[in-house]
């Protein structure tokens, strides 16, 4: 081997005497959220820890970048969120979003971990502030960090390396070497040679495979093309097929992802939070052939929009397009890209692609269903349903009229999987015979899926994250210093 | 980058940050960006100096180049600031000092001290430049009162007249005609000026070497204290001369003489510490031509601070004639360049602000 492993600091760690020769205590796959939490946590707890990041430094991070906010229970106001969150209560939410699919003793444990999360986020550096504008509803459940995900990355990073951690950017995980349930080294690439690191243990922590398209076609066909990724472009999976490879046993639905309705105008990748259009309950929602094709007001926003995604992947070539006018334009949060904007309806079709026609005459059907004289209120469920229209429009059907005309385009963007390995309580990944490794701990979106299998819930994957990286931190620094 | 290009490309940009909104932890910039739907010139203008550069923001960002988005809005602001500060230069011929800051510094100062060092020689003759005086009144045998005085105060008042010529341009354009000036409004933005609170990144500090610190509002707090203490230090010699009848050189003890050295010292630390901090910086977020006009103002207030420390602690041996030319003739060139330099920045930062309070509290819109 060559290059910065040699480093001295890392040799000086091997316990005499023990009979594999080893580079380092803890090995940590991945550099987001849980990945730094995994290193800060054994590096504390006396382990030398080698940090492998797939990203170049300006990219790392993973999708933690894009995060703002931890989902916390707490029993009274604290520095990070308002009011009182019992864990019951946080329970009960998880329940709800995953149709009660979870791993109860993980949940539990999750949970119970997070009441101590936001004093310890602080003592690593982290700083809590208000709420953003327009998470309002958020306040009282989540705490927001300041600056946002990278900050928090960047915190993260200077006390690991302020610890001691050594991080390895640009460095490709792509296997594991067994003896039995032990791992012995992790294979891993950088700077186009191959290296070899003989360790303790391994923590896996480096997300799941949303950017590997070809991955995603396996279980979604060539709808996966016209999927966009919001995140990271390195979160190809590849530290989770190490782990399969390994022999670790699955957990979660293959298919499962977390997908929302994006601007199409986008990069393909790592168009983060900024690419979300909010639009769809303010007007309407058609695709390619200008048909509209599912209720836009079903319920609250919040509680739909992670719906729309799958919806645009139904579509043809997955495209949408969202439709208002003037009357709502500037009620949400907009994109980072104007919308199109026409004086009427057949010229916003044309400047959207759309068949003019076809546009008008699914706008002048809806106008013509939307009861008049009805009070709408777009904060609440305002039951301003349209009638005989097939799908409605149950919630804040108002007439599109108003010139000037907006418009996105759509697309299905994808935020993050679910499929992962399974887990027990100490973060140790269980084999697909059913007992589990010695030395291989996962931690953050590549476990998630055991305790939020489907659905979401703001702010708890780094909540997951956070604890287990701990979780998992810790009992790979005692494992390889016992 | 052309005035029109760089208000396009805020008006971008901001379109992002208007999206993401992870950074309105860190000033009130962003908080006031999300108001405006769309980012015009004038608009540029009221931002880019409420921004104070603190550059948390482009550390925060997940958008900042090689991303698709390339987001640098401190860099961009810096800019913009930039001009901002040649637009509303009053005359407007002499706004081409901003685009050299340096040769214009290194010239006034030169051309300040030639003049002093002149005035001595016609007045006291040449040999009073190496000539130890004691006693009261030992400056005004170098250089008459009057012959200090007089264009002192005539740069003062045409440079006053300059910034607030181009201030007030600056409020109309950012107010779009709508005064936002009361006297609430006034008090929170001297409150924000005074504790520099937007150099505070929300708790993170300012984006420097690598991390948030508190070093540039420290010594950005230097730098302003000290140059407020050397104004009450002129002041207080004034109402001793004048009033008291006590002429200078004042005793160690004396008021003027702690106020001006400790206002001194202040400043030549803070001058330095700015210079270094910004040096050691992150030049990504930074905009080359604010650097030019930072390094040369920063430069003036360090010769004006040293060499006025070196006036005090020479002042009664043979040095005293030639360091108090030195002396006066860069606390000259500064005066001469000030509306054309770094100084006006925190004329413009304060009407920024007095309209960002004003908006907040909603004065206007």
């Amino acid at each position: 081997m060559g290059g910065p492993l040699d480093a001295p600091v890392l040799l000086t760690s091997r316990p005499p005497g023990r009979a594999r020769p080893r580079e380092v205590d803890v090995v940590i796959c991945g550099g987001g959220n849980a990945a730094l939490c995994a290193a800060i946590t054994a590096r504390r707890a006396g382990a030398s820890v080698v940090l492998l990041e797939r990203a170049p430094q300006y990219m790392r991070g993973g999708n933690t970048r894009h995060t703002r906010d931890i989902r916390i229970a707490h029993v009274a106001p604290n520095a990070a969120a308002t009011g009182a969150y019992p864990e019951d209560e946080l329970f009960a939410d998880l329940l709800r979003v995953t149709g009660g699919e979870t791993n109860e003793p993980l949940a539990r444990l999750t949970i119970r971990e997070s009441t101590g999360l936001a004093d310890w986020m602080a003592e690593q550096g982290v700083r809590w502030q208000k709420p953003l504008t327009g998470t309002l509803h958020l306040s009282r459940t989540n705490g927001f960090f300041l600056g946002g995900g990278k900050q928090l990355v960047n915190t993260y990073y200077d006390s690991a390396l302020r610890l001691g951690v050594q991080v390895e950017y640009d460095a490709t995980v792509r296997s594991l070497e067994l003896d039995g349930r032990c791992i012995t080294r992790v294979v891993f690439e950088t700077g186009g040679a191959e290296q070899r690191l003989a360790c303790g243990a391994v923590v896996v922590a480096a997300g799941g495979f949303e950017a590997d398209v070809d991955w995603l076609r396996e279980y979604w066909g060539d709808t996966a093309s016209g999927f966009m990724i919001r995140g990271t472009p390195y979160n190809t999976g590849l530290a989770l097929k190490a782990m399969y490879d390994a022999g670790a046993k699955r957990a979660g639905d293959p298919r499962g992802l977390h997908c929302v309705a994006v601007d199409a105008r986008a990069p393909r990748f790592d168009g983060g939070i900024v690419t979300r259009i909010d639009a769809i309950p303010f007007g309407i929602a058609v695709n390619a052939a200008a048909r509209r094709f599912y209720d836009e007001g079903e319920d609250l926003w919040p509680k739909r929009y992670a719906i729309w995604g799958k919806l645009i992947a139904e579509q043809d070539r997955q495209f949408a397009y969202a439709i208002f006018d003037a009357k709502t334009a500037g009620r949400f949060i907009p994109s980072a890209f104007r919308p199109e904007r026409a004086g009427s309806v057949a010229e916003l079709a044309v400047l959207l692609g759309l068949d003019p026609p076809a546009l008008v005459a699914t706008v002048a059907e809806f106008n013509a269903a939307v009861r008049p004289d009805c009070d709408v209120r777009l904060g609440a469920l305002d039951g301003c349903g349209t009638a005989g229209l097939i799908p409605p429009k149950s919630n804040w059907a108002q007439r599109i009229d108003t010139a000037p005309f907006y418009g996105y385009p759509l697309r299905p963007g994808v935020t993050f999987t679910y499929l992962g390995v399974e887990v027990d309580a100490q973060a140790h990944v269980l084999a697909q015979s059913g007992d589990r490794f010695e030395n291989l701990f996962a931690a953050g979106e590549c476990m998630a899926g055991n305790i939020l299998s489907r659905g979401y819930l703001a702010g708890f994957g780094l909540t997951i994250g956070t604890v287990f990286g701990r979780i998992a931190g810790v009992g790979a620094a005692q494992y390889a210093r016992a | 980058m052309l005035e029109l290009d760089l208000t396009a490309e805020l008006d971008r940009q901001l379109s992002v940050c208007n999206a993401c909104r992870y950074c309105e932890g860190f000033c009130a910039m962003f908080g006031a960006a999300q108001l405006r739907t769309a980012i015009g010139s004038n608009d540029v203008a009221y931002l880019a100096n409420l921004c104070h550069d603190c550059r948390m923001c482009f550390d925060a960002c997940m958008f900042t180049p090689p991303h698709a988005f390339a987001v640098n809005i401190p860099a961009a602001m810096s800019a913009a600031r930039v001009e901002t500060y040649a637009r509303y230069a009053k005359p407007a011929v002499l706004r081409r000092l901003l685009a050299t800051p340096r040769n214009a510094a290194l010239a006034a100062v030169a051309a300040g001290i030639v003049v002093v060092a002149l005035a001595i020689a016609l007045w006291a003759g040449v040999a009073a430049l190496w000539t130890p005086q004691l006693g009261a009144g030992a400056f005004y045998r170098v250089l008459p009162y009057l012959a200090m005085v007089v264009p002192a105060l005539a740069v003062t008042v045409f440079g006053a007249v300059c910034v607030v010529l181009g201030v007030r341009h600056y409020a109309r354009d950012i107010g779009a005609g709508i005064p936002f000036l009361t006297a609430a409004a006034l008090w929170t933005a001297l409150g924000e000026a005074v504790t520099l609170v937007y150099l505070k990144g929300g708790g993170a500090g300012c984006y420097d070497e690598g991390r948030g610190s508190g070093r540039r509002r420290f010594y950005h707090g230097l730098v302003f204290w000290g140059v407020l203490a050397d104004v009450a230090a002129t002041c207080s010699a004034a109402v001793l001369q004048d009033f008291l009848h006590q002429l200078p050189p004042y005793p160690l003890l004396s008021v003027p003489v702690v106020l001006g050295a400790g206002g001194g010292i202040a400043l030549a630390i803070g001058a330095a510490g700015l210079t270094l901090v910004k040096r050691r910086s992150d030049a990504r977020p930074a905009e080359p031509r604010m650097i030019a006009l930072d390094n040369a103002f920063l430069g003036l207030l360090e010769v004006v601070a040293l060499t006025g420390l070196a006036l005090l602690a020479f002042r009664t041996t043979a040095a005293m004639g030639s360091l108090l030319a030195v002396h006066l003739g860069a606390v000259a060139g500064l005066f001469v360049t000030a509306p054309y330099s770094k100084f006006v920045h925190f004329v413009y930062r304060l009407v920024a602000l007095v309209k960002n309070a004003s908006e907040r509290t909603g004065g206007s819109s």
